[in-house]
């Protein structure tokens, strides 16, 4: 039988002992999640590695594109038709799956990262060992998450940074002329950027600890997780994101064709005489048919063909709008609220694992 | 000094009190055993000393006036909870730098020696252990620690004869050469007559007795511990005679 090899110490700050250092918790948290953040950054580096090959040749067509010359001859229409339909058709194209799936890694990083935290002792009984040790429990539970919150968002923000350089020339202005693909900056994939990628994955992240401290099951704890970050995404996007900064607004009607614009539309509505006419982009079938009946919707042109038609006729449109020079406060805006709402959910994390009984 | 001291103290869960009006001192530098039947107590009175659970009413201090559950009594109490949690997926190695990070004392050669002596190897996971090795494993873990109190909540209910006669030799031995006080809950009375020299016995949420295990043997004129236990248990619970 081995005996202790030292005998037990009687220190004189045993009734007030120094506290374990923080920086322990490295250790422990790479030995307990590894296997969730090897799985993080094994999904994160396939979509990076797929992100840059596409990515790659889609800068190659916009440049092949701008550079064409002459601009009008049909060699320099049929670039210009190969980067528009790269940009739009292709799978991470506006209109392909793959966007829509990215939105998804937010929420999936986060939940699977970290409904599990707490849940999984929960679960399996082990806070009865983690929460006995001499780090102390609040302690052990903040390191973690603290440690967790910071891997996940310079991860996260890297592939944030590969997103924007994607989109680099469907964002770029400067080329309208050229007829080229256009999309506003504050709509596509806004919430993939290098803040509110890593923004939006803390705040899951940080859901799911709390759902799990809360319900105390994995499984459970990731789908509630889930299921908050999407009626939260959503109300962001639908609700939130265009009252970040007072929108702009302006009777310009050369403002703002579908797929031609890098500014975000938040409304349109018409007017004549200082009433109001009409709400919306496009006019009435009555008005159409008493004014502009000769019209034809036709491709997109530098003008709406109906706009047009109805400004001779004393109409006035009217648009209300965000540029995409707020590109970068609307990021930090809702970086700054979403890391508050992070640090606060964390903190109620912090105080369930307080005053939790077992 | 000791090494548990309970005033009044009560746990409620609900609408049921899972403990009532405990008061208790247990002394240091003993094997005190927690005794009574299922739903007793016993776990939910280890679990307030061990500082897990918050009392709702009275109040509990360990190691000579310790809040239960402050850093300087999570310092010096080990813990041993119900069916041994350990994280499964990782490795035995990977468990003891945990529990050595964890803590300010660590006697990483005693637990390398300990857990050659039982032949459990450093690579395999915790999960694929038996569970007799899972016990060993925790047990070894928190008297690496070098705790004052070692705290063991059900600990030998899983094993088998085998496994339960090595574990309590382990326990008896950290107890007798290092001086450690240990404080263990069983419903298993017989495993109890070799190594309790406290006692403690709890029913229906109460203390019915607590004392000196000779002592209380003499004055009860009681053969043995189980007697005493069985005894104690018919006068407070009449159907345990059915």
């Amino acid at each position: 039988m081995t005996a202790l090899t030292r005998p037990v110490r009687r220190d004189e700050d045993d009734a007030r002992p120094r506290p374990v250092p923080w920086r322990r918790m490295a250790g422990v948290t790479w030995r307990q999640h590894r296997i969730a953040l090897a799985g993080v950054a094994v999904l994160l580096g396939a979509l990076a590695v797929w992100l840059w090959s596409i990515g790659t040749s889609l800068h190659h067509a916009y440049a092949a594109a701008v550079a064409c010359q002459p601009a009008s001859s049909a060699a320099c229409g049929n670039l210009v038709n190969n980067f528009n339909r790269s940009a739009t058709d292709h799978a991470m194209g506006s209109k392909g799956p793959g966007g829509v799936l990215l939105q998804l890694l937010p929420a999936l990083i986060g939940a699977f990262a970290g409904a599990p935290v707490l849940a999984r002792e929960l679960e399996t009984g082990t806070f009865r060992y983690a929460w006995t040790q001499g780090f102390g429990r609040w302690r052990w539970a903040l390191a973690k998450l603290i440690l967790l919150a910071v891997v996940l968002a310079a991860a996260t923000a890297a592939f944030g940074a590969l997103v924007s350089w994607y989109y680099q020339p469907e964002f770029a202005t400067g080329h309208q002329a050229l007829g080229l693909f256009q999309d506003s900056p504050l709509v596509t994939l806004f919430s993939l950027r290098e803040v509110t990628f890593p923004a939006w994955t803390l705040t899951a992240f940080t859901i799911g600890a709390l759902a799990g401290m809360l319900i105390r099951r994995v499984v459970p704890a990731i789908v509630a997780t889930l299921a908050g970050y999407a009626g939260l995404a959503f109300a962001a996007g639908s609700f939130l994101r265009e009252h970040y900064l007072a929108p702009l607004v302006t009777t310009s009607i050369n403002f703002n064709l579908p797929g031609a614009s890098t500014a975000w539309t938040i409304s349109q509505w018409s007017t004549k005489g200082g009433r109001f006419a009409f709400a919306g982009g496009f006019p009435p079938m009555s008005l159409v048919n008493q004014f502009c009946s000769s019209v034809s919707p036709g491709k997109a042109g530098p003008a709406d063909p109906f706009a047009q038609c109805l400004a001779q006729h004393g109409y006035t449109q009217w648009t209300s709008y965000q540029p995409a020079s707020r590109f970068w406060p609307f990021q930090w805006i809702e970086g700054g609220w979403l890391l508050v709402l992070s640090a606060l959910l964390v903190a109620a994390t912090i105080w369930l694992v307080r005053r939790r009984a077992a | 000094m000791n090494v548990v001291e309970a005033s009044g103290l009560g746990k409620r869960y609900g609408r049921t009190w899972a403990l009532r009006e405990c008061t208790l001192e247990i002394p240091a530098g003993r094997v005190a055993a927690l005794v009574g039947p299922n739903g007793a107590g016993k776990s939910t009175l280890l679990n307030l000393a061990v500082g897990l659970t918050a009392p709702s009413a009275g109040a509990v201090t360990v190691l000579g006036g310790r809040r239960a559950g402050s850093p300087a009594a999570l310092d010096g109490i080990a813990f041993v909870a119900q069916d041994t949690p350990l994280y499964k997926n990782l490795t035995v190695a990977d468990m003891i730098y945990i529990t050595r990070s964890l803590n300010r004392r660590f006697d990483q050669p005693y637990a390398r020696a300990r857990l050659d002596e039982l032949g459990i190897p450093p690579k395999r996971k915790a999960g694929k252990l038996s569970g007799g090795q899972q016990a060993q494993l925790a047990l070894t873990l928190a008297l690496a620690r070098r705790p004052r109190l070692l705290v063991l909540d059900e600990p030998v209910a899983m094993l088998d004869p085998v496994a339960r006669h090595d574990f309590m030799a382990t326990v008896l031995a950290a107890a007798s050469a290092d001086g450690v006080s240990v404080l263990l809950s069983s419903h298993v009375l017989t495993e109890l007559e070799r190594v309790a020299s406290y006692l403690v016995l709890l029913s229906r949420g109460q203390v019915r007795l607590a004392g000196d295990v000779a002592g209380l043997l003499a004055t009860r004129g009681q053969a043995s511990l189980e007697e005493l236990a069985m005894a104690c248990l018919r006068e407070t619970m009449p159907e345990v005679t059915r």
